[in-house]
């Protein structure tokens, strides 16, 4: 459990004056993570993505630890080759400081065009945390639909219209592929409970080994909605069971942060642009197969979460 | 046959594979990362037993593609480490985006790389597609007509790319000579880490004393800058590549420079080429002088940076030429190194010589003392006026029907 008053303490390694939008969920990831991560080292690689171009435009940097960036799809490529470089230089005594590295990568570049690498790179065993700001579709090059994009979702390559009603496949549950590499640590978060998170980047870079963390992160843009509601909906996500916080410790399954009361998943849907089609007349069943989708993975999550395991 | 020229220099017998195998132990990089490919692959899978016996303190990151390779040996070198990889064809396609990053962001990597064809159709053998595919990656290219040489450029490649700022990649003819045996000289450890020196880069990403940001987002305002500074450092490159070469002649004793004259100075007809074939058409060279025909022959090492200038100075008495392409660029014109050959000649003024484009070899098809006499022989029917000199590419050996 981490400590407001102690992390409040702790310098900003993401200072302001960086061109993300207001409301922007993952400026709000980037800097809580840095500030989980307390006095440590870190270096931080970024696939190319709305983190990466809002904080490093030449010749400005918001990023006050080492911050390095070369394409989209190989941030945890990136991190690994980092963290080799890290492992010869300290055993040579090139280097002396104990260091942290951190990946961060979009849903676009974690989900789709990052998979291939993140795998590769979480396989090999390498001490890094790899942290997916999900937004739920590439927005930095304008809201394409990604393999994060949940069912119904409207986006400008999977759009509603007069046939299709925005996309019509389920999104793809990547925290469960990454549980599947066996790896020993591995998280969703959500913006809006800063506890949660830091706690959670606290846990993943104490492990000597690869860790995982998918945040869901609110964009204001994609999602169409006020962005003073950001937090609020990223809460909703967690108390509609949609996007429920949890963690897989050395295999052990542990939800987080159980809603009191679930609430049904229009809640959540209601306040978003992108979902705003659903609501028409004629588009009830598709309403109907997201709650029915949303109840059967969360029984299923509370069944592993009972039994401790993948049971 | 190789003699020794160094005094502390010890002849062994080994594949082009294995002298870049070889080479890489002795300079011993901090990181390691590759992906297999034929006919590459022997040189990483040897480097990872010297990492498996601790020969070497390398970290060996056995990646899941070669875009990664790319990705993770790019990433080692910004962090501070002296970073290498090896690769061929495929391979080198798959890295491309981030061939043109490495030498963006001016890190200064060593890849072994090994010409093969590229895919379609699929094709192990040799041929130079696919680093002239890479030709304006921004990369450092020096090519090797043998072992001894792939052996001497992979050490002189290190001081090059790190003294430029620019990647290096160094190449052997596929099977030709990587899995060809041969007699190398090789120098005691010792004498290499010295000619090499110890890798201390002014910035680096593990400095926690001065962290920074490499890989920014650069706009209107800079990225031409940014790009013409590389372009600056390639051109540069050619005074660093021959300061290295220098030394290198001072210390083991083998010279080397740009590209090699081969009876060149009097040579009234000439052929330009890369690589292993150079071997087979010094032949045919040797045998025309010996019935007293004038022939000569150019052979390039360093494709990139082109020594333009230098190469129009020495053909320009020549009164033609042939320069032989074992990659063809598929633009309705001419082949990559014909093209680089008559822009450097016109640039200098130098438009006397005749020259012809021929496209050889793809594959790994054949290419022998037989067919490039022909060539010697189009030359001379040229030169006598027998001939008109072709417009257009010729091709050796090929069914074109």
């Amino acid at each position: 459990m981490a400590n407001l008053k102690e992390l409040s303490k702790t310098p900003e390694r993401l200072t302001s004056g960086h061109r993300l939008c207001a409301g922007c969920g993952a400026g709000i990831v980037a800097r809580q993570a840095l500030i989980a991560a307390g006095d440590t080292p870190v270096v931080v690689t970024s696939a190319t993505g709305c983190l990466e171009v809002s904080t490093t435009i030449f010749p400005y940097t918001a990023w006050k630890t080492s911050f390095f960036h070369s394409a989209f799809e190989n941030s945890a490529a990136t991190c690994s080759g980092i963290e080799a470089a890290y492992k010869s230089l300290k055993a040579q005594g090139k280097v002396k400081d104990d260091i942290r590295f951190i990946a961060f990568g979009g849903d676009g570049g974690t989900y789709d065009i990052g998979l291939q690498s993140l795998s590769g790179a979480m396989e090999r065993g390498h001490r890094m945390l790899y942290i997916c700001y999900n937004n739920e579709a590439y927005m930095n090059t304008g809201i394409q639909r990604s393999g994060a994009t949940p069912k119904g979702a409207h986006t400008t390559t999977a759009p509603a219209g007069k046939v299709h009603q925005g996309k019509e496949q389920n999104k793809k549950d990547l925290t469960q592929i990454m549980i599947a590499h066996n790896i020993p640590y591995v998280a969703q978060a959500y913006v809006g409970n800063w506890n949660d998170f830091v706690t959670k980047v606290q846990k993943a870079l104490s492990i000597n080994g690869p860790s995982f963390i998918n945040i869901l992160t609110p964009c204001r843009l994609g999602w169409n909605y006020k962005p003073e509601d950001t937090m609020n909906l990223a809460r909703l996500a967690v108390t509609t069971c949609i996007w429920p916080a949890y963690e897989v410790d050395n295999g052990v399954y542990k939800i987080n942060v159980k809603p009191k009361e679930k609430k049904p998943i229009t809640e959540f849907l209601k306040l978003q642009g992108r979902f705003k089609h659903l609501f028409n007349t004629g588009n009830a069943h598709i309403l109907e197969a997201i709650q029915k989708d949303v109840d059967e993975k969360w029984a299923l999550l509370q069944r592993r979460a009972e039994a401790g395991c993948q049971a | 046959m190789i003699k020794t020229v160094y005094s502390k220099g010890k002849l062994v017998a080994k594949t082009g594979n294995e002298v870049m195998a070889e080479a890489m132990r002795q300079i011993e990089p901090d990181v390691v990362a590759a992906y297999p490919i034929t006919p590459a692959t022997e040189i990483v899978q040897i480097f990872s037993q010297f990492v498996a016996d601790g020969t070497v303190k390398s970290e060996y990151v056995a990646v899941e593609s070669e875009h990664s390779a790319m990705s993770a040996t790019i990433a080692a070198s910004a962090a501070g480490a002296r970073a290498m990889t090896g690769t061929s064809s495929q391979g080198l396609s798959l890295m491309w985006e981030m061939l043109y990053i490495a030498s963006g962001l001016r890190l200064p990597i060593v890849m072994a790389e090994v010409n093969r064809a590229i895919s379609a159709p699929i094709n192990i053998h040799g041929d130079q597609s696919d680093t002239m595919g890479a030709r304006d990656a921004g990369w450092i290219q020096i090519y090797s007509e043998n072992s001894q040489e792939a052996y001497d450029n992979m050490i002189q490649a290190t001081r090059i790319a790190e003294k430029a700022k620019l990647p290096t990649l160094v190449t052997t003819d596929g099977f030709i000579i990587s899995h060809c045996m041969e007699v190398v000289e090789t120098y005691p450890d010792v004498d290499v880490k010295a000619f090499i020196g110890e890798y201390k880069p002014d910035r680096y990403l593990l400095d926690t004393k001065k962290p920074y940001t490499l890989g920014s987002i650069d706009l209107q305002d800079y990225y031409f800058e940014h790009r013409y500074q590389l372009a600056q450092a390639m051109r540069d490159a050619r005074n660093i590549i021959l300061d290295v070469a220098k030394d290198f002649e001072k210390t083991f004793g083998r010279k080397y420079e740009l590209y090699e004259k081969y009876m060149l100075d009097d040579a009234e007809i000439a052929i330009v080429v890369i690589g292993s074939t150079a071997g087979t058409a010094k032949v045919v060279v040797k045998e025309l002088r010996e019935k007293g025909i004038k022939a000569g022959l150019l052979k390039i090492r360093i494709y990139r940076p082109f020594p333009a200038e230098q190469i129009a100075k020495d053909l320009a008495h020549v009164k033609a030429i042939a320069v032989m392409d074992r990659a063809d660029s598929c633009s309705g014109a001419f082949a990559p190194v014909y093209s680089d050959i008559t822009a450097s000649l016109y640039a200098a003024g130098v438009t006397n010589p005749k020259i012809v484009n021929y496209v050889y070899g793809l594959g790994g098809r054949e290419i022998n003392t037989e067919h490039i006499a022909k060539v010697y022989e189009t030359l001379s029917r040229i030169v006598s006026g027998a001939e008109k000199p072709s417009n257009m590419v010729e091709y050796i050996n090929v069914r074109k029907k």
